[in-house]
């Protein structure tokens, strides 16, 4: 629709917009804003957004000190980069075959991938949590990665992308000398980048909030990542203790929300990429 | 002398370079193999044989720890049906996605058609609509909590100051599942938005002089004889994709409202979730897990239909 709008159209666009989006920042700023204050200004009965008197630097060390917040955060990051590293190690190279290599069986392989893509992930977690136990590996860093190191949206993702590339590439690359597995890392790769940086955020996004998994999969403290850390805090301070708890969230909601920022464009390609694509 | 010569060095030559490409097939295939190994090994364990196991658990009496097993039949899924607690996590979950979708479709929609009528702030309209979507939902959670608190909650204090009726709107059986969904439909507006800003992007301005030209002067024309019509297939496909993601919500319940009070606002998830893993009931929770697998991989073919008709693979 092209931009010839009245003035008083416009003024109602601008209207409906502004009224939607702080409906939308409602929640962000409700926490942001009890995050600053003192209990006795969170629990009065009438509100203001602004603190009357700061108690950001209070409430934020309590959240950073009181509860192993650092470390789910700290959790969080491991288990989102072992994940995507090993993703990334197992998707690239099947993908590659499935895209560029003639062999007997790549379309019953593509079918498999297919079927991965089809179900819903929580319908595994039992039969998952089960083969953890029998590994031995539950209440580890390794049930907390293991089930998702590898993922048929990121070998679908790679193959479309790799589909894309001339095949004369691929031979050039031959007649250089430079063997398959080269070609998937130093050829492929690189020139899929847009596809790996969408998957990248797709990935990292999808792990960072996961609650469902890490609920199931670890229950020591110690190895939990944010989204079960933060319910973990909420249980013990018992709702008493809003102020922390609110700056607890947001130190977990900020890290994405700072990277959304940086980079939209990648984040909208990579988050609806899986819907379109 | 010379031709036959000809046909003897092809000959030669046919042999020559046939011998090569054979093994350069057999190569081909071994790298191939090699390549995607480690990734379909990892299928097999990870994806197929677990949907395969929960079928079968589903059809036993298996109670996680325990050394025996027998098969019972359908025995789970009649329990389920039987079970009034099931029926209302099932007619929840029906309600849920009945109102979060709508909605969600709708008014993301609404804010797409807004953002893209205009050339002013659009980036920033379109960036803080998404947020929700991205950002950590248990976290979120936990400040609408706050939000909804029944004395110090904004909800409470701006709906008496309008002198609105308020309530514990958590612990309230006819509120819990509706305030869920108000949650669910925040949450997933957005992407809603997104895909229909993409949508619209896509339709040619040549369908808007034309329709100029015929006569759609007015801005409301032009939104029910272009863009709409040409919105049709992305909606469907908007409708299908956020009622997937609505029948997988799980984070706010969990953190919120624990499925009460009583069953009020119990999902089919949070219901798989609860047997599977705190009741350790395994057969039982592998049913509700083939039920809820069934509802989602029949939407998902669905979808795959819908776009068959639009986008073409390579």
């Amino acid at each position: 629709m092209s931009a010839r709008l009245s003035a008083p159209a416009a003024i109602l666009r601008h209207a409906v917009l502004l009224i939607t989006a702080s409906l939308v920042l409602l929640p962000f700023v409700w926490m942001v804003s009890l995050s600053l204050k003192p209990p006795g200004e969170i629990f009065r009965e009438h509100f203001s957004f602004l603190p009357e008197q700061w108690y950001a630097l209070q409430n934020y060390s309590k959240a950073l000190t009181s509860a192993p917040l650092p470390r789910y955060m700290g959790n969080g990051v491991l288990v989102c980069a072992a994940i995507l590293t090993l993703q990334i190690l197992t998707c690239a190279p099947c993908a590659y075959a499935l895209a560029k290599l003639r062999f007997p069986g790549r379309d019953v392989l593509f079918s498999l991938v297919l079927i991965g893509l089809l179900l819903p992930h929580q319908v595994l977690s039992l039969p998952l949590f089960i083969l953890c136990y029998e590994l031995g590996i539950l209440n580890t860093y390794a049930a907390l990665i293991f089930p998702y190191v590898v993922s048929p949206f990121g070998i679908f993702l790679f193959r479309q992308a790799f589909k894309t590339i001339p095949d004369d590439v691929v031979h050039a690359a031959r007649l250089d000398g430079l063997s398959e597995w080269t070609i998937v890392w130093k050829v492929m790769l690189p020139m899929a980048l847009p596809a790996m940086i969408a998957f990248s955020i797709f990935s990292v996004v999808g792990h960072w909030n996961d609650l469902f998994w890490p609920l199931i999969a670890v229950r020591s403290e110690s190895l939990m990542p944010p989204p079960l850390g933060i319910i973990a805090f909420a249980n013990q301070e018992a709702g008493n203790d809003y102020g922390p708890l609110m700056a607890a969230s947001t130190i977990v909601v900020l890290p994405l929300v700072l990277a959304f920022l940086a980079a939209q464009k990648w984040f909208v390609e990579g988050m609806t990429g899986g819907a379109v694509k | 002398m010379s031709a036959l010569g000809s046909t003897q060095s092809a000959d030669a030559l046919h042999r020559q370079t046939q011998a090569p490409l054979r093994r350069r097939r057999l190569a081909e295939c071994a790298a191939a193999y090699a390549l995607a190994g480690p990734a379909v090994l990892l299928l097999f364990v990870l994806f197929l044989v677990p949907v395969i196991a929960v079928f079968v658990i589903a059809l036993t009496d298996w109670q996680f720890g325990a050394r025996t097993l027998s098969f019972v039949g359908i025995a789970n899924f009649r329990e389920a049906f039987a079970d009034q607690g099931f029926r209302t996590s099932l007619l929840n979950t029906v309600f849920y996605v009945l109102v979060v979708v709508p909605c969600t479709v709708i008014f993301g929609l609404a804010i797409a058609v807004l953002i893209e009528s205009g050339q002013s702030l659009r980036a920033l309209y379109r960036a803080v609509h998404f947020l929700p979507f991205m950002a950590t939902l248990a976290a979120m959670a936990i400040a609408w909590e706050a939000l909804l608190h029944p004395t110090i909650g904004l909800v409470n204090q701006t709906f008496s100051a309008l002198e609105l009726p308020t309530t514990n709107w958590l612990r309230n059986e006819a509120t819990a599942l509706p305030v869920l969904a108000v949650i669910g439909i925040w949450q997933n507006l957005g992407f809603a938005m997104i895909l229909f800003l993409a949508g619209l992007k896509s339709i040619p301005s040549e369908l808007y002089d034309a329709a100029e030209i015929d006569g759609a002067d007015h801005w409301l024309d032009r939104l029910r004889t272009v863009t709409l019509p040409m919105l049709g297939p992305v909606s469907m496909f908007v409708v299908v994709v956020v009622a997937l993601r609505a029948f997988q919500a799980f984070d706010t319940v969990k953190v919120l409202t624990q499925g009460g009070p009583g069953h009020a606002s119990d999902v089919l998830l949070y219901t798989l979730y609860r047997e599977s893993f705190e009741y350790l009931r395994t057969g039982y929770g592998a049913a509700v897990a083939v039920v809820f697998l069934v509802i989602v991989v029949a939407l998902t073919l669905i979808q795959a239909r819908v776009l068959d008709k639009k986008v073409h693979y390579q």
